[in-house]
């Protein structure tokens, strides 16, 4: 509790005490009129005084709809009438429930903080020997920086002394801990586990993907929801209409009871007026409804997805379409060796000599093949490597007349070569003009990808689609692992934005599509889609910036789970709305009649504000 | 340009119309505030000060609740 709550608190118990004695005392004994009333003051003033004197100043300011002004109004005439208990609780509760609901956002402010706690505070600098913390923004890149076990990374860089285990499960809600050792790129926001590391930073602090993040989750609520707008708009309508049906019913109430020739009770009618303006308080409804959008964000972010906006949040939930990129969404996007056909030697010979023909090129193609080939052959052994270009290439290894290319290699010196029924790339391997068999390569589908789809179709998404710009006979196959219903292969970046926009045409007004990419090269189409989702974007920027939700890791499942939480958190939210101006307008109307008083109107401002946050609150466990 | 705030208000509606209050203060393009994060957004108009339009944007918002705060 701060100290301001605090304050609060003791003024609460002590007027709470006074109150209780004020009614013991006019319980046991008669007391004239005036004295009592004077007994009264002493709780309601000890509770209420600053809100009359924020009252004092909406006046001179012209707020007439400000809530002192409305608390201090129904209070101020409770007692003109007499009812000097009812004016002192009233106000007593009115300020219990805003206690409350300091506390509670406060609360959730800070555990939604706390899940994102990646914020490191210092970097340890080696000088003189000496460690010595700095401020991560002074670090400038290519420093060398020192990671303790426990502490977190404060920077991105690259390990080069040292290995560990890295804990990143803030940054992708993934819980395993990896191995880590010099060498390898790691991201700012890990924590170390077991071992001291020296990295090399890559990046400045501010650039480093622990700054991103939370840049992207600070800002996140600034892009409101239509429910939202919804209710600040009914804020703004809500209360002058209630003041108004106050001085109405105050008026009205008694004018038609004379016309009836009853008497006019005034009194009771005006009794009835102050009820309406203790129910005209909007604060549960506007406190509810961005409560529950910021703990849906924070409760995401935890598990690694990011969601811009509340209003992606609001859309996300209504997702009916989902459109897949193939490579690096569906796929790993890294290529591997898939199969040795043909071969006329074993298959680590035929590798061997592919990857040392292949050892001084960087083609991704080389890449795949180098990375099968372990331990790797010694580079020795090739004297001599022409590359044809567009053909492949011909190097002479242990003596031999070695060529790995592709088709037009082989025709180019005229060797009879067997083509491939399987999708992917083939490199066919020569040995002194003798065909020697080839090697498939192609992307592998992720082993996440069927069981996403699959809960993809349980929370009620119509069709995934998957865009690829890759062949049929290889898109095909991979759309077929993951079930997905619909494939459109051979597409120019510009054809899957038209593609985006034909399905875009063809579903409902109400139904959301959303188009899930690795967001390289996917920018036009992750804005054009009503939902963009990055995946793994941690490493592009470009990603972030066209993405609405980011999802930290590359794992396909995060998607259902995405949409699951944003469904729960709109329930949430249509709750609230419901359950807030429902109680209220039930209590408005009983009020009218006279039944309500003032202790179920107090109940209808301050008790449906307390459920409604707790109920907000649930929006964080996701 | 755009700039963000740290603000201090204690309720969700204050915190509305210190965001309908903002949006009326010369020089201000739009302004947004995040009840939640407690931060205003304030995207200022082509050619407007934000120093100078600032203390106007805290008089506006005092004016409506008085015990708001905005740190610039």
């Amino acid at each position: 509790m701060s100290r301001k709550q605090k304050k609060v608190l003791i003024r609460i118990i002590a007027a709470a005490a006074f109150l209780i004695i004020c009614y013991i005392v006019s319980y046991i004994c008669e007391l004239p009129k005036p004295a009592e009333a004077a007994m009264f003051l002493l709780p309601y003033l000890i509770i209420g005084y600053d809100i009359l004197i924020k009252a004092g100043k909406g006046i001179i300011n012209r707020q007439v709809f400000d809530e002192n002004f409305l608390m201090a109004v129904a209070t101020v005439g409770a007692l003109l009438l007499g009812e000097y208990g009812e004016a002192a609780a009233v106000m007593l509760f009115y300020q219990t429930g805003e206690l409350f609901q300091s506390i509670a956002v406060g609360k959730s402010r800070r555990s939604i903080s706390a899940l994102m706690d990646i914020r490191p505070d210092y970097a340890n600098i080696e000088e003189d020997g000496k460690l010595v913390q700095v401020d991560p923004d002074e670090v400038e890149v290519g420093s060398i920086i020192i990671v303790k076990p426990g502490e977190k990374v404060p920077i991105d860089g690259i390990i080069c002394g040292g290995s560990t285990t890295l804990d990143a499960s803030a940054l992708t809600g993934e819980s395993l801990p990896f191995e880590a050792e010099p060498g390898d790129e790691i991201k700012s926001g890990s924590i170390n586990l077991t071992g001291l590391i020296k990295i090399r930073t890559t990046k400045e602090f501010g650039e480093s993907t622990v700054s991103k993040i939370l840049e992207l989750v600070e800002n996140s609520t600034a892009k409101k929801s239509k429910s939202e707008n919804f209710i600040s708009r009914f804020a703004r309508y809500y209360t002058p209409a209630v003041c108004y049906g106050a001085i109405a019913l105050a008026v009205l109430g008694p004018v038609v009871r004379m016309l009836m020739g009853l008497a006019p009770e005034w009194g009771s009618w005006i009794m009835r007026a102050l009820t309406f303006l203790v129910i005209s308080c909007p604060c549960a409804l506007v406190i509810s409804i961005p409560l529950s959008f910021f703990a849906g964000i924070g409760g995401a972010s935890s598990e690694g997805i990011l969601i811009k906006g509340s209003s992606y949040l609001e859309k996300l939930s209504a997702a009916r379409y989902v459109v897949f990129d193939k490579t690096g969404t569906i796929t790993r996007g890294v290529f591997e060796v898939t199969g040795i056909h043909h071969n006329t030697l074993e298959n680590e010979k035929l590798l061997e000599y592919a990857a040392l023909a292949e050892s001084g090129s960087n083609h991704p193609i080389s890449q795949s093949l180098k990375a099968a080939c372990k331990p790797s052959p010694d580079a020795s052994r090739v004297s001599s490597i022409e590359e044809i270009s567009g053909h492949g290439i011909k190097a002479v290894i242990d003596g031999k007349n070695v060529a790995v290319g592709n088709d037009r290699l082989m025709k180019l010196l005229n060797i009879d070569f067997i083509s491939c029924h399987k999708p992917g790339t083939i490199v066919h391997i020569a040995i002194d003009g003798e065909y020697a068999g080839h090697i498939l390569i192609s992307d592998v589908i992720k082993s996440t990808s069927a069981k996403a789809i699959a809960e993809l179709k349980k929370c009620g998404i119509k069709k995934t689609v998957m865009l690829t710009g890759d062949a049929e006979k290889a898109a095909l196959p991979i759309a077929e692992e993951a079930g997905i219903d619909e494939v459109h292969a051979e597409l120019l970046p510009e054809d899957k934005v038209k593609k985006v926009e034909e399905l875009l045409s063809q579903k409902g007004d109400k139904e959301v599509l959303t188009f899930v990419g690795d967001g390289i090269n996917d920018a036009p189409v992750l804005s054009r889609a009503d939902i963009g989702i990055a995946m793994g974007g941690l490493g592009s920027d470009a990603a972030i910036e066209a993405a609405d939700v980011v999802l930290m890791d590359d794992n396909p499942e995060k998607i259902a789970k995405a949409i699951k939480i944003s469904r729960k958190c709109m329930r949430i939210v249509y709750q609230n709305i419901v359950f807030a101006i429902g109680i209220k307008l039930i209590c408005l109307a009983l009020g009218a009649l006279g039944i309500a008083n003032m202790w179920l109107a107090i109940f209808a401002d301050v008790g449906v504000m307390v459920i409604a946050v707790l109920n907000a609150i649930r929006a964080l466990r996701v | 340009m755009k700039k963000s705030y740290k603000i201090e208000v204690d309720c969700a509606n204050c915190a509305n119309k210190m965001e309908a209050a903002a949006n009326k203060v010369k020089g201000v393009a739009e302004a947004s505030v995040n009840f939640m994060t407690l931060k205003m957004t304030v995207k200022f108009e082509d050619g407007a000060d934000a120093a100078e339009v600032m203390p106007e944007v805290l008089k506006a918002c005092r004016k409506v609740e008085s015990d708001c705060e905005i740190y610039f």
